[in-house]
């Protein structure tokens, strides 16, 4: 399918090819065995200005941009979905700074960011809040001129080894959601430390941990925007990086089609190669224009989120949601075809199942998606 | 420091098909790239460019299309481009080649090292390096992997030989060729290639030129090329199994058959 891309997103996506096939899938086997933070292939990116993508040219980036975002995010994926999702973190935790901090704020953090000399997450999730994002329990109370943070952020998407972290805590715990504000957080700020890193199913070339603030002590202008402003600061981030997990998944989905057709055509059974098997054929056929439909949607949205459309919760919660499922649907597939060689972890494709998997968990899971969605449509429908 | 890198323009040699009938190259449909081994030239002169300032200027000879390999090394941080063209120089082997392109460095004017990469993956000679050098009376130090040092008179090199390397120095100017252990190319940035799609590229003819008319092309070409062919596959060996003296006698009689 040609979706008619402008030369500056052809290159983008010839750019992030590049770095996809020559960089990342030579090392994504060992990134997946060894969970080491891919440090080599971030340098890499960021030299190619790819993080740039997310962030405003007056503050060193390539203006912001969630379908340029989706291009990159979707040819890296293709090769590895762990490395990916350390990139598309990144602008995870980038995004509330691009859209509410004020100039001071993103003169000192966009500039690195935009460079990729560090790299920016994103933590809301907790133990005991995980869909229900309201009952997040970490508090930050105000304190001359100073926040002091106490609680416990966990699964935090480039813990660790990002430098720069918004952090949503309760500043008034009787205000319910509207008592919630984002912070930004720096490495190193004393009282603030890490917890262990997860040992994941998928994605392991990301890092995974926890958030341990006990009595961190932040400067008042790390607040973004107003407090209270907690809840709206994250709804208006995962609007901007929905399509971005999406078009992380639409890459893992069609990185897996690639291997299923080549390894299809290789195999040889009953004397003839595999894919001149009917069978085999109507799983591509499948595969593929589901792989389509998920790529017209993200990409539909991501234009939709540029353009400054009003309400793009629904069209993100689509696109996030019905692509991870056809991520995972096509993986399983693939793998499928790839046989009994596909469950050995020999063959690259075992990998793209695990990847997929996570897909239809983060950033709301795909259960959370529907009820976005649905409501909108009620909504919408009652007017 | 001043740089200028010759490039050429190739089929990528992992899909390169020979046409069993003609012998020769099945170009259509094939990918072209950069010469591989210019790659690491590329990455050198930008590197020697950062550290020390100055200008890196990409050099190709080749047909229009060539262009975008010039391109392709703005997009890597060359800073200017020259496409050297005219169906004059159609046909050039080493010689003509390295004679045009001499020219056309005396043309761009003022340098301090010329790196070229090894050899072409396509032709194989590693001759136009070392052809230039000639034509333009400067020292030259190939299959460099290392530059130790370098001033702005002089460059302390590593040279890779067979077993070993030898450490040279030479003064500026001067043209060095370069292995693929001198360097890992960088992939391109999106400024880079941004810059590099509005980049102007200089095309050079032979009216541009001071060239001998009978030193360019075909008819400046000593090398004729009389015959491509794929070399047939040897067949493997026969072994001989058996006891030491039953073997021996064996060879001994294979021997004789094949002498009688």
């Amino acid at each position: 399918m040609d979706y008619l891309l402008t030369d500056e997103q052809k290159m983008i996506k010839e750019l992030a090819h590049k770095i996809a096939e020559e960089k990342i899938r030579p090392v994504a086997a060992k990134y997946d065995a060894s969970e080491e933070y891919p440090w080599d292939v971030i340098k890499v990116i960021a030299e190619s200005d790819l993080f740039g993508l997310f962030i405003p040219e007056e503050y060193g980036g390539m203006g912001v941009n969630v379908f340029n975002l989706c291009l990159a995010t979707e040819e890296m994926s293709r090769a590895c979905g762990g490395i990916a999702v350390c990139y598309a973190a990144s602008a995870l935790g980038t995004f509330p700074i691009v859209l509410f901090g004020n100039d001071e704020q993103k003169k000192k953090y966009l500039p690195d960011l935009a460079r990729g000399k560090k790299v920016a997450a994103f933590g809301i999730t907790e133990p005991e809040a995980g869909s229900d994002a309201s009952a997040i329990k970490t508090t930050a109370k105000k304190v001359g001129d100073h926040y002091v943070l106490n609680g416990l952020k966990h699964f935090i998407t480039n813990g660790g080894d990002a430098e720069t972290y918004v952090v949503i805590a309760m500043t008034d715990k009787n205000k319910g959601a509207r008592g919630a504000s984002a912070f930004i957080v720096e490495k190193g700020t004393p009282g603030f430390t890490f917890g262990k890193k997860e040992d994941k199913f998928g994605i392991r070339a990301s890092s995974t941990r926890e958030l341990i603030f006990t009595d961190c002590k932040i400067p008042a202008e790390n607040l973004l925007a107003k407090e209270g402003m907690g809840f709206i600061v994250t709804m208006r981030t995962f609007d901007m990086s929905r399509p971005g997990v999406a078009a992380q998944a639409l890459g893992i989905g069609q990185g897996a089609l690639e291997l299923a057709v080549k390894y299809a055509k290789e195999r040889h059974q009953f004397g003839k190669s595999i894919s001149s098997f009917q069978g085999i054929q109507w799983m591509l056929a499948d595969m593929a224009t589901e792989i389509e439909a998920a790529r017209a949607l993200v990409y539909a949205t991501a234009k939709m989120v540029d353009a400054g459309v009003k309400d793009v919760a629904k069209g993100s919660a689509m696109a996030k949601m019905y692509a991870s499922d056809v991520a995972m649907k096509v993986t399983v597939d693939a793998l499928q075809i790839f046989g009994g060689y596909g469950y050995m972890k020999d063959y690259p494709i075992e990998k793209y199942v695990r990847d997929a998997k996570i897909t239809q968990i983060y950033e709301g899971t795909n259960q959370i998606q529907r009820g976005i969605i649905a409501l909108q449509i009620i909504k919408e429908l009652a007017k | 420091m001043n740089i200028i890198v010759c490039i050429k323009q190739v089929p990528e040699t992992t899909e390169v098909r020979i046409n069993p009938e003609t012998n020769t190259l099945i170009r259509e449909g094939v990918k072209s790239i950069i010469n591989p081994f210019d790659m690491y030239a590329i990455e050198e002169a930008v590197r020697l460019k950062e550290k020390f300032g100055g200008k890196a200027i990409a050099l190709t000879m080749g047909p229009p299309q060539a262009e975008a390999a010039l391109r392709e090394a703005i997009s890597m941080g060359i800073d200017e481009g020259y496409l050297v063209c005219d169906r004059a120089f159609a046909g050039s082997d080493t010689w003509a080649t390295s004679y045009t392109l001499a020219g056309a460095i005396k043309k761009i004017g003022q340098f301090d090292l010329i790196i070229c990469g090894k050899q072409a993956s396509d032709g194989d000679t590693a001759q136009v390096g070392p052809g230039i050098a000639t034509h333009l009376d400067l020292p030259q130090v190939t299959y460099v992997k290392k530059v130790e040092e370098a001033t702005a008179t002089s460059l302390t090199l590593e040279r890779m030989m067979e077993e070993g390397f030898e450490i040279i120095q030479t003064p500026l100017p001067c043209l060095i060729t370069v292995v693929k252990e001198i360097n890992e190319p960088r992939i391109p940035s999106l400024k880079g290639m941004m810059r590099a799609k509005s980049a102007k590229i200089t095309a050079l003819g032979q009216k541009d030129l001071d060239l001998d008319p009978q030193s360019i092309g075909l008819c400046g070409s000593p090398t004729q090329v009389v015959k491509i062919f794929t070399p047939p596959q040897r067949v493997g060996g026969q072994i001989l199994n058996g006891e030491p003296e039953e073997v021996a006698e064996k060879l001994v009689k294979l021997i004789k058959d094949e002498i009688h």
